[in-house]
């Protein structure tokens, strides 16, 4: 049986001539925040050796730049930010959740083993 | 999105006929796909960053190991890569480009940018595919292990071989024959073999060369894993005092002394869990960087085809944009934790 009532969400997505000037003008402005971004990144990594003592902040701030790149990606190019609250919240809480124990568990058992290593030899 | 007006109450939220998601089924499977995908991704990083982590001996660093560029040759720290991410990101912005012209129904739109979106996707495989020759076989000089056990990578510039001239004649070769040609890889095997000796080249028939060479500039060694004399963390050996310890180790005569580039069993470049996670993660992303160009061009023909536009919607562009943002995100990881930190 044909339902009538069934809602085509795939038909929703569209809109007009001026919406799609806004929405382009939006992407360049993430597309030269993304070069920013990575251009900053390479040229730390070139300039700023491990061994030297600004390393720490530098390493830091890699992991800090990479998320805000992530973000823009998912929220912009994905669209996720375009959607409903509940949807957002379903893909991103347990993802994040979960990853953050796993990046916990997996350091902290790391540094147990290192130190296993150093105790009782290869 | 916009125009959706729908009105919501709780009639027809709960009467199963508006979703809570307000989203299309395809769209909401390639979004949990998506995310089950990314959980494999940051589990094979997190097992990288473990491994790193726990090793005893000096970890690679991105700027020494990946410092090359095509026709060019090295002393170009991370550009290379740094072109690779540029250009991963310009075709995702082509294929949001795309997604945007769906959503106006502009079929001609869809259509170019799809095709640059398909361009910038080959342009990465095919560097992905360079990088990973470049890092099999790896650099001139190899890491080389020291009389006291220590293990240092070598930098700087190789001295060209002009040939060999052999001095003791084999099956093929007879006395005061010059050999020419691409005499890098000959030896380059020798050294692995422990075929070198002092300053000549015992070849596959027998016979021994002397081998002319051009010297060496600027040569570094940089220590990777401690031995008796010489610690990780040391500063770097430079000049004279590096080349009489390289030349020392390479013309030994014993098997072993050298490693050139990257293999399952060992690489130059530090322990090696290092060089499998490298295969392995960049392999897998680059796995799905292929299968995403196939996507986009089947979705291609279908937008050509007038598929789409006959549907009334361009959402299949939509989908297979998803996938391929996801496979860019995965890259700004990969990038970050495997060449800069």
């Amino acid at each position: 049986m044909e339902r009538d009532d069934l809602i085509e969400y795939s038909l929703h997505n569209h809109h007009s001539e001026e919406q799609g000037k806004s929405i382009r003008k939006k992407i360049v402005q993430v597309t030269v925040l993304l070069t920013i971004i990575t251009t900053v990144e390479v040229f730390l990594g070139a300039m700023i050796k491990q061994s030297s003592d600004a390393w720490a902040y530098v390493k830091w701030s890699f992991i800090v730049m990479t998320l805000v790149k992530a973000a823009y990606i998912v929220m912009v190019f994905m669209h996720l930010g375009d959607e409903k609250k509940a949807l957002r919240n379903v893909i991103l809480i347990p993802y994040a959740i979960f990853i953050a124990y796993l990046i916990f568990i997996g350091l902290w058992e790391a540094t147990e083993v290192s130190e296993a290593w150093k105790t009782f030899g290869f | 999105m916009a125009g959706h007006t729908t009105q919501l109450d709780a009639k027809t939220l709960w009467g199963g006929k508006e979703s809570p998601f307000q989203t299309s089924y395809g769209k909401l499977m390639m979004w949990f796909f998506l995310v089950s995908d990314a959980l494999t991704f940051s589990g094979l990083l997190i097992a990288y960053g473990f491994t790193r982590h726990d090793a005893q001996d000096a970890w690679p660093i991105g700027e020494e190991t990946f410092n090359s560029m095509p026709f060019l040759g090295h002393g170009y720290p991370l550009l290379y890569v740094a072109l690779m991410t540029f250009i991963l990101i310009v075709s995702s912005v082509t294929m949001v480009l795309a997604v945007e012209a769906g959503h106006r129904m502009d079929r001609k739109g869809v259509t170019k940018w799809m095709i640059a979106t398909i361009i910038g996707g080959f342009f990465f495989v095919g560097s992905q595919a360079w990088e990973w020759s470049h890092f099999i076989h790896g650099s001139e000089f190899g890491k080389i292990e020291l009389a006291d056990g220590s293990q240092a990578i070598v930098k700087g510039h190789f001295g060209e071989i002009a040939n060999f001239t052999v001095i003791e004649a084999g099956k093929h070769h007879k006395k005061g024959e010059i050999i020419k040609g691409d005499l890098m890889h000959e030896f380059q095997h020798a050294a692995e073999k422990g075929h070198l000796e002092g300053g000549n080249i015992r070849l596959a028939d027998g016979s021994v060369a002397k081998i002319n060479k051009a010297k060496d500039h600027e040569m570094k060694l940089i220590f990777k894993k401690s031995g008796s004399e010489h610690k990780i963390g040391a500063a770097a050996i430079t000049g004279a005092a590096a080349e009489k310890m390289y030349y020392e180790a390479l013309y030994s005569g014993e098997a072993n002394r050298v490693v050139y580039g990257a293999n399952m069993k060992q690489n130059e470049y530090g322990p090696q869990q290092y060089a499998q996670f490298f295969f392995f993660i960049t392999g897998f992303h680059g796995f799905h960087v292929f299968s995403g160009v196939v996507i986009n061009i089947i979705i291609l023909l279908g937008v050509i085809a007038g598929t789409y536009h006959k549907r009334g919607h361009y959402e299949m562009v939509e989908k297979t944009g998803l996938y391929w943002h996801f496979v860019d995100l995965v890259w700004v990881f990969v990038f970050t934790f495997f060449y800069l930190i």
